[in-house]
């Protein structure tokens, strides 16, 4: 056997340790983004934290929660990850079966495929598409994050590809019982897909959670903006404006321990449902990619 | 009429989101006819001036806009390189790994940054990569290194970009990969032993051309993004001082457009764009049909 051969067990060694060292080079920027988060502010100010806080404190997340507006960023983007999963949930499910069904046995799901895949490969481009939002009274709406992206075309067809791998005898003995397309959907479908369903749903809350551009476009206003889109002005964009600091207060806390708490924070939900994420996402990405 | 007697539960199913792709999708792509015109918002289409192809003519002749169509191409061709040698390479040697414990160790760490957003990343990278005492220039210092200007200068800024983007997606990236290995035969390599080929030999002749189909399928696919950089990425991470080498279409497209309101000159950028993403995306898909028998829809 290959893997008894001294030469292989040695490159087993080298292997062991690169992935190693890959694998945590993946966490490490993260692990130093908590450990400033817990410094002192002097001692972040000096550039002494490196994977592990210095002087610990959790006085960063004290001032974070204190912040009104950051506390209602995240209300913000509760909602809309809530509403809009809940949205783009039915609207994928609805629209899967009748594209999962085959040409021939549904005139007219080719047209339909049609204008989903275009959709999917061109787009009228952002000014065009910030007009519209304009011309539908959406602008500075809270709407103007859900609907636009509502339907979500990649998420639509996981869930078609889903169909199409449950059994056709479960269909055809439903219908034989007098079962219609609806019936077949809720009775049949919904409670075979709900794993399927789960998948599709944590992929959506990771991008509703994760979305800042469309709080950036079409809200007025920091107190209409998301999580994502708080933290974008706050840390990407050093607009103070938001924060709600004195100067007294901003020269005890260092932006360097605040700023860290505050990716913290917007970084911890996706934490949470990673390992869940994980279990499922494997199976998802194949499910839509590999097809025979 | 009596396609529509049978047929209608399933046109009723797919009419929510056909309502929402019209509304979101298509509309927007009428608003494309403002690459035509000199677009003021208060005139509005029926009312604004009708120029036919000078925003074109002026995406071509402005030096800035050369410039930026460069820097996309440059950093999305490198990216698409990376993006594509790096999983396969990953996905090679997890591969070799045989306690599973450990590989699916490495996988749930090396997964984790592709669900990050940018602006958090991007928040991070702007202060571990700084020079004023960030976290890896500290290490480089250390090392005896000059401190090195990531974001601040325009060739760094194009280098820091690419990695940290592959950085990013390389674990992700190589599920498929690691999908297609799970299923080569495992007789091919009882074979290869039994003739006493070495593992490096059952890798390059049995792994390494096993994975050739869905790597010529991902790098097809991904042809589609020879324009596409990556927004999210650039704008959280670029400023004024690397503008020359790191902007690109889509950052120019919101400067122009949204923030300077030059909004017919932006929609031609992001109707020249889209044009050539398409076409690319078309002639991918056909490839990857024809070569290796891939569909998606």
């Amino acid at each position: 056997m290959y893997h008894k051969t001294v030469p292989y067990r040695i490159f087993t060694v080298f292997n062991t340790i690169g992935l190693l060292f890959l694998s945590i080079a993946c966490v490490l920027p993260l692990i130093h983004v908590l450990a400033v988060s817990f410094s002192a502010k002097s001692a972040a100010d000096a550039n002494l934290v490196n994977l592990w806080p210095v002087h610990f404190t959790t006085e960063a997340y004290h001032k974070t929660m204190d912040n009104p507006l950051f506390l209602h960023s995240i209300w913000v983007s509760v909602k809309r990850t809530v509403l809009g999963t809940a949205l783009t949930l039915f609207l994928a499910f609805m629209a899967a079966y009748p594209l999962s069904k085959e040409n021939s046995d549904f005139k007219g799901r080719s047209v339909y495929a049609w204008i989903f895949i275009f959709a999917m490969v061109f787009s009228g481009g952002l000014v065009p598409f910030y007009y519209v939002i304009q011309q539908l009274h959406l602008m500075g709406t809270f709407w103007a994050l859900i609907l636009p992206g509502a339907v979500n075309i990649y998420l639509t067809i996981l869930m078609m590809n889903f169909f199409r791998s449950v059994p056709k005898e479960l269909t055809e003995a439903a219908m034989i019982d007098g079962a219609g397309h609806f019936r077949t959907l809720f009775k049949i479908y919904l409670p075979v897909s709900t794993p399927a369903i789960a998948t599709l749903g944590l992929f959506s809350i990771v991008f509703h959670w994760n979305s800042w551009f469309d709080g950036l476009l079409y809200t007025k206003g920091s107190d209409q903006y998301p999580l994502a889109t708080f933290l974008q002005t706050v840390i990407i964009q050093h607009d103070f404006s938001s924060m709600s600091l004195d100067p007294t207060s901003m020269a005890l806390i260092s932006q360097k321990t605040v700023n860290s708490a505050q990716i913290f924070i917007g970084a911890l939900p996706v934490l949470l449902v990673y390992p869940f994420l994980q279990k499922f996402f494997v199976k998802g990405l194949v499910l839509g990619s590999v097809k025979e | 009429m009596t396609h529509l007697k049978k047929y209608w539960p399933l046109h009723l199913m797919v009419l929510p989101s056909l309502l929402f792709l019209i509304a979101f999708n298509y509309l927007p792509m009428a608003g494309i006819v403002m690459a035509f015109q000199d677009f003021k918002p208060r005139l509005g289409i029926a009312g604004s001036k009708w120029v036919g192809l000078d925003n074109f003519r002026l995406l071509f002749d402005r030096e800035d806009s050369i410039q930026v169509i460069w820097n996309t191409l440059i950093i999305a061709v490198l990216k698409m390189i990376f993006n594509l040698i790096a999983p396969f390479t990953f996905a090679i040697f997890l591969n070799e790994v045989r306690k599973e414990l450990f590989k699916r160790y490495v996988q749930t760490m090396v997964y984790l940054p592709h669900f990050l957003s940018w602006v958090l990343l991007g928040g991070i990278l702007i202060d571990v990569l700084s020079q004023d005492g960030g976290f890896i220039n500290r290490i480089i210092e250390s090392l005896g290194f000059n401190s090195v200007p990531f974001l601040m200068n325009g060739d760094w800024f194009r280098f820091t970009v690419v990695v940290s983007d592959v950085w990013k997606e390389f674990g992700y990236g190589a599920i498929v990969f690691l999908a297609a290995l799970s299923n080569i035969n495992p007789a091919l390599y009882e074979a290869a032993e039994v003739d006493g080929a070495s593992r490096l030999k059952q890798t390059l002749h049995i792994t390494i051309p096993s994975m050739l189909p869905i790597t010529i399928v991902v790098g097809t696919l991904a042809l589609g993004n020879v324009l596409n950089a990556g927004f999210d990425q650039i704008f959280n991470l670029y400023n004024g001082m690397v503008y020359n080498k790191g902007d690109i279409l889509d950052t120019f497209v919101y400067r122009t457009g949204i923030l300077a309101g030059n909004m017919g000159f932006a929609t031609a950028i992001g109707l020249f764009k889209s044009v050539i993403s398409m076409i690319l995306i078309f002639v991918s898909y056909r490839a990857a049909y024809k070569w290796a028998n891939y569909r998606i829809f």
